[in-house]
């Protein structure tokens, strides 16, 4: 019978736990365990950047993250973003279409929120240089770049 | 990825007796080569010390004209620490540079020494700065600790615990990334100080390696002409399906001018 520990930590504001073996992903943790299915496996490689969430406020991959290294601190997925879907990340990437498919959307946004939560006036170059761990098939990313960066014009950045 | 166990002690003799006492337990840094190499079934370690809770590793100081940046220090945190940032931007820059903003958040300074991969950029780095591995045994330099592919002087169950550079040296790093995965095609790092220069390779050989013929030259005239007129005696490089090792070979000699220049910039800056 595999070990399993006990995993407390902090998901999207509310206090949560629940027991786990070593191995679980944090990625599989959030989806299956806790049913948050806005975070992608994408690559499961720390390469396409579909599953980042944020661990104490910094973009993480979260299949290249144990879930029981989570113990303890705080993870924000796409889902608690913002309660009604309306992050000015998610108003722009819906006007200035920055999803076909979507799949890599949530991480995508996640990766530009904590940029925005981290530079105070963040250019061009420092969001395709904040997105770089982030895979998109669709778009050509272009569209992405501009969402976000009218999401910094909006939030007055 | 087979089951293990895990732990996350709060003191270094904790974590050092969990290693001593199972030979197939690992400690575990960022994670960012372990656990992937877990998932391919490559390693499969019993139990998993996780170093995160010793949070006296990830310190970043100076002391007495040394940079100590502890083992544990992520890429994210040696690329913003002001220390780092005024003694030796050329690492701070080279830290910022590494894979992605996910993974600079995760890895760290010691997980990518211990791994030592051939196209990781501190080996470069480390060996260029003359830098001192301390160990929880013992104090390695660089061109000790790195022994070639993969492997470095580390004992079983022997844990980094800093690395220490000397502050007053000038420092640039060129890297030529592969442009999906961000390792180096070829990396060069350069130091100068009052020895002379150190020049290293990483990405284009099997692990990283000084060139001790091109810090000779420079010894000799560092001038525009003659880092113009740099000869190389390269090692057998890699040949694989990103690059020849022709085309690795020309790399390091773009990459070594470029970082000589940056160097010579950052030294009449000093």
């Amino acid at each position: 019978m595999e070990e399993r520990y006990t995993l407390s930590l902090t998901v999207n504001g509310s206090e949560k736990t629940e027991a786990v073996s070593a191995r679980v992903l944090l990625v599989d943790f959030l989806r299956d365990t806790l049913g948050l299915t806005g975070t992608h496996v994408g690559c499961d490689t720390t390469q396409c950047g579909a599953c980042s969430v944020h661990c104490d406020g910094e973009v993480v991959k979260s299949c290249t993250m144990l879930a029981i290294q989570a113990q303890g601190r705080s993870i924000t997925t796409i889902e608690g973003l913002d309660p009604d879907g309306a992050h000015p990340l998610q108003v722009a990437f819906r006007e200035e279409h920055a999803l076909q498919c979507g799949f890599c959307t949530p991480g995508m946004v996640m990766a530009a929120a904590a940029l925005m939560g981290s530079n105070p006036s963040p250019g061009e170059a420092d969001v395709r240089h904040a997105l770089e761990g982030n895979l998109c098939r669709c778009t050509g990313y272009q569209p992405i770049i501009a969402a976000v960066l009218s999401a910094i014009r909006r939030t007055g950045q | 990825m087979r089951s293990f166990s895990y732990s996350r002690p709060d003191t270094l003799s904790d974590a050092l007796d969990r290693l001593a006492n199972d030979p197939e337990a690992r400690p575990l840094a960022g994670g960012m080569t372990l656990l992937p190499t877990m998932k391919q079934r490559l390693a499969s370690p019993s139990e998993l010390v996780d170093l995160s809770g010793l949070t006296l590793l990830r310190d970043i100081e100076e002391v007495d004209g040394e940079i100590v940046i502890g083992a544990m220090a992520t890429h994210a945190s040696v690329a913003t620490s002001p220390v780092v940032q005024r003694a030796l931007p050329g690492l701070a820059g080279l830290a910022g540079g590494i894979g992605d903003v996910q993974v600079r958040n995760r890895g760290t300074l010691g997980g990518s020494l211990a791994n030592n991969d051939p196209a990781a950029d501190y080996p470069a780095a480390v060996l260029a700065l003359d830098a001192t591995v301390v160990t929880d045994r013992r104090d390695l330099l660089a061109d000790t600790f790195l022994r070639g592919l993969f492997e470095t002087a580390l004992e079983p169950g022997e844990l980094i615990f800093q690395v220490r550079l000397r502050a007053a040296q000038a420092f640039a790093y060129s890297k030529f990334r592969h442009p999906v995965s961000g390792y180096a095609m070829a990396g060069v790092a350069v130091g100068l100080d009052q020895d002379g220069w150190r020049v290293a390779v990483t990405g284009a050989g099997p692990g990283a390696f000084r060139m001790i013929d091109v810090e000779r030259q420079l010894g000799v005239d560092s001038s525009p002409e003659a880092i113009d007129a740099l000869t190389f005696d390269l090692p057998e490089l890699i040949s694989d399906f990103h690059a020849s090792a022709e085309y690795r070979a020309n790399l390091v000699r773009v990459m070594t001018r470029r970082a000589v220049v940056a160097a010579l910039r950052c030294h009449s800056g000093h």
